[in-house]
């Protein structure tokens, strides 16, 4: 199992050296003059240029490139050109709220999902079935931000059950001592209920959205495994040597079939990473993607660049999660290794 | 016929509904194993071996339906006990092995855990015996290093001692009734002959009676007591082993005889049946399923076969039979 988890890691490092590289490239192609914006409307041209030198921006690309990857070193991603503040404390700062927010639409989702698959494969045909079909339909055809416009005009605007949608927790509330920088789990080591009830109010409709967007392929995923395996030979032998179904549907035919949804996982969280950018700015939630997404339309590279490199990073540490999960439930990638 | 009957199948239909049409996959099939007796059911691919195992089993695909007929296991008719009382008597009173063994086990779970689960089920074992009663049953169907061996995945292990770990989870309980479906396609010939003595060696010594499936006449012959002869959905001939070699009465039966090769000669003997099994959606099915490619077929071949009963000591279906 170590030597897996090495392997993977070791495999992960060009891919994250790929990265720096592109997001570098793809920073600096990026339409707009950041100096000419830092300036200002009103700026001369010899104030622009003024700036674009401070700034090393007058530099040949791989001076540039080599000061980038110097500082990247010590962990320094650079400063916002907006704010001035270190583009590395602020994704510090912001990270927990978006992994908060993502890993509980996750959940959500995977609670959905799989019990309606599970019970859409056992019996075809029924009106679960047809459920499932429905759901994943709509789930694939819904756009994100949609979704959550569509819950806030409903559960805040109409019916008022939630709160309004702006931000990790009502003013009236402080956050509590960051331990995680999880408000759910970090209100309950303060021992603070009406602080946890608080955040996951401000929560379920975030997390909700995303959940209804990762629903379809989940559910589809752990549907079609689940009627692959529950055909399979050692399903019928494990009937003919007359196992118990709830023995046969659980041990032996749901642990096989949550394989490949597990695998599905790591690209549903990809697509969760993009939708968050969205969500996060329907609900005003103070995450990275809606940093991400304001320094993009300021063509402030600093934090752009380091956006990516997080996701990257967050991407390559799901994908080797996922590994080990699935080299836990199945004996024969653990011989690989 | 002394002996009581271990199971009496008896004028078995089966078919499956699919999209391209009704598929009548077994009709009135009837057959009886006595206590102790090992019957082999052989017939070419696709002529329904697999089916009546897996109907007399209750484990038929969904889109299989058994539309007629009685398998009785003492009191009990399997065919129409319900769902409960059938997983009540599977793998406890009758058991089964799978061709293809390496995929008829958990490919994630340990072997001993598997057997492990077959005793807390029907075993009375408790949940802490139970690993050490697997090893027992591993040690029992001649796996070396049994303590060791409990531990590893299917994967880890030849598709012959699959086949033994598989033996160990049908034995488990004891069953009175062991089904075993081709339990040597694909194992070498060294592996097969073991398999087949472990499989006889255990039903000798508990006087467990055992269905033998397989396409392999030579190998019947050398196993079985009794063969049931299947053509296309049909038993067309059932007899003891030696009457059937000696005085085979159907002419399919005769064919398949002749195709035998440890009983031709030499190659040029080896004759092939003529003919394919017919498709078995078409409606118009003649009553005789093998009156298309049967060489002695008379006009009476389009009445209804003669009905004979399944205890019969030479039973054959057909008009025209040899001698
Ligand atoms: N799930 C199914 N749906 C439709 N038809 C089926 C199904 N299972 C079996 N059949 C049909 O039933 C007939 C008998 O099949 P069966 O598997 O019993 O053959 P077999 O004698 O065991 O052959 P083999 O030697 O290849 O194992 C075949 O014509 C097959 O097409
Ligand atoms: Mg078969």
């Amino acid at each position: 199992m170590g030597n897996l988890i090495l392997k993977r890691l070791l495999l992960a490092v060009p891919s994250l050296i790929g990265v720096v590289i592109v997001t570098f490239l793809l920073t600096r192609a990026l339409p707009g003059d950041p100096a000419a914006y830092f300036a200002g409307p009103a700026a001369t041209a010899e104030a622009v240029e003024e700036i674009r030198v401070k700034l090393g921006l007058d530099q040949p690309l791989i001076v540039q490139f080599v000061r980038y990857i110097g500082d990247l070193s010590h962990g320094d991603l650079g400063s916002s050109l907006t704010t001035g503040q270190p583009v590395a404390a602020e994704i510090k700062r912001r990270l927990p709220a978006s992994a908060e927010l993502t890993l509980l639409g996750l959940l959500v989702s995977m609670a959905i999902a799989v019990p309606l698959g599970i019970l859409a494969a056992t019996q075809p045909g029924s009106l679960i079935d047809h459920a499932c079909r429905v759901v994943t339909t709509a789930g694939v055809s819904l756009p994100v931000f949609f979704t959550g416009l569509i819950l806030i005009y409903v559960f805040y605007y109409k019916l008022g059950w939630a709160p309004a949608p702006l931000g990790r927790l009502d003013i009236f509330f402080s956050p509590p001592p960051q331990v995680t920088g999880f408000y759910l789990i970090d209100s309950l080591i303060a021992g603070n209920g009406a602080l946890f009830v608080a955040s996951l109010k401000q929560l379920i409709l975030p997390a909700l959205t995303l959940g209804i967007f990762s629903l379809a392929p989940i559910a589809r995923m752990t549907r079609a495994s689940m009627l692959a395996v529950l055909s399979s030979d050692f399903v019928r032998s494990a009937r003919a040597s007359g196992l118990s179904s709830f023995t046969v549907v659980v041990t032996y035919a749901f642990r096989n079939a949550m394989l490949p949804v597990i695998t599905t996982l790591g690209m549903v969280f990809s697509f969760l990473l993009g939708a968050n950018v969205l969500v996060e700015k329907v609900f005003a939630w103070p995450g990275i993607g809606s940093f991400a997404v304001e320094a993009l339309i300021a063509s402030d590279f600093a934090p752009v660049q380091g956006f990516v490199l997080t996701m990257a990073i967050m991407y390559v540490a799901l994908n080797l999660i996922i590994d080990i999960l699935y080299g836990l439930i199945d004996p024969r990638m653990r011989l690989e290794a | 016929m002394s002996v009581a009957p271990a199971l009496l199948v008896q004028n078995l239909s089966v078919e499956f509904r699919t999209r391209s049409g009704v598929v009548k996959a077994l009709e009135s099939v009837s057959f009886t194993v006595a206590k102790g007796e090992t019957l082999a059911i052989v017939g070419e691919s696709g002529s329904g071996k697999s089916v009546t195992a897996y109907a007399v089993m209750g484990i038929l695909d969904p889109a299989g339906h058994v539309t007629g007929g009685t398998a009785m296991l003492g009191g009990l008719d399997l065919l129409s006990a319900s769902n409960a009382a059938m997983s009540e008597v599977r793998g406890r009173e009758i058991a089964m092995i799978f061709q293809n063994p390496r995929a008829a086990l958990n490919p994630i779970r340990s072997v001993g855990r598997q057997i492990a689960d077959v005793l807390i089920r029907h075993g009375n074992v408790p949940r802490k015996e139970a690993p050490e009663r697997a090893v027992e049953m591993l040690r029992a169907v001649g796996i070396p290093d049994p303590s060791r061996r409990a531990k590893a995945y299917p994967f880890e292990m030849s598709g012959g001692m699959c086949q033994r770990v598989m033996i160990a989870i049908a034995i488990a309980a004891k069953p009175s009734m062991l089904i075993a479906d081709e339990p040597t396609t694909g194992l070498d010939v060294t592996t097969q002959a073991v398999i087949m003595d472990l499989i006889s060696e255990l039903s000798s010594g508990t006087g467990m009676a055992t269905i033998f499936i397989t396409h392999d006449l030579a190998l019947a012959a050398q196993r079985a007591d009794r063969i049931a002869v299947m053509h296309a959905g049909h038993v067309i001939e059932c007899a003891a082993t030696r009457e059937l070699f000696e005085r085979p009465r159907h002419p399919y039966t005769a064919e398949l005889i002749a195709a035998t090769p440890d009983r031709a000669a030499n190659l040029d003997e080896l004759a092939s049946i003529p003919g394919a099994l017919p498709d078995l959606r078409r409606t118009d099915l003649p009553p005789c399923r093998y009156s298309e490619r049967c060489p002695r077929k008379m006009t009476e071949c389009d009445q209804p076969l003669p009905r004979s009963p399944a205890v019969a000591a030479h039973m054959v279906a057909c008009w025209n039979p040899l001698r």
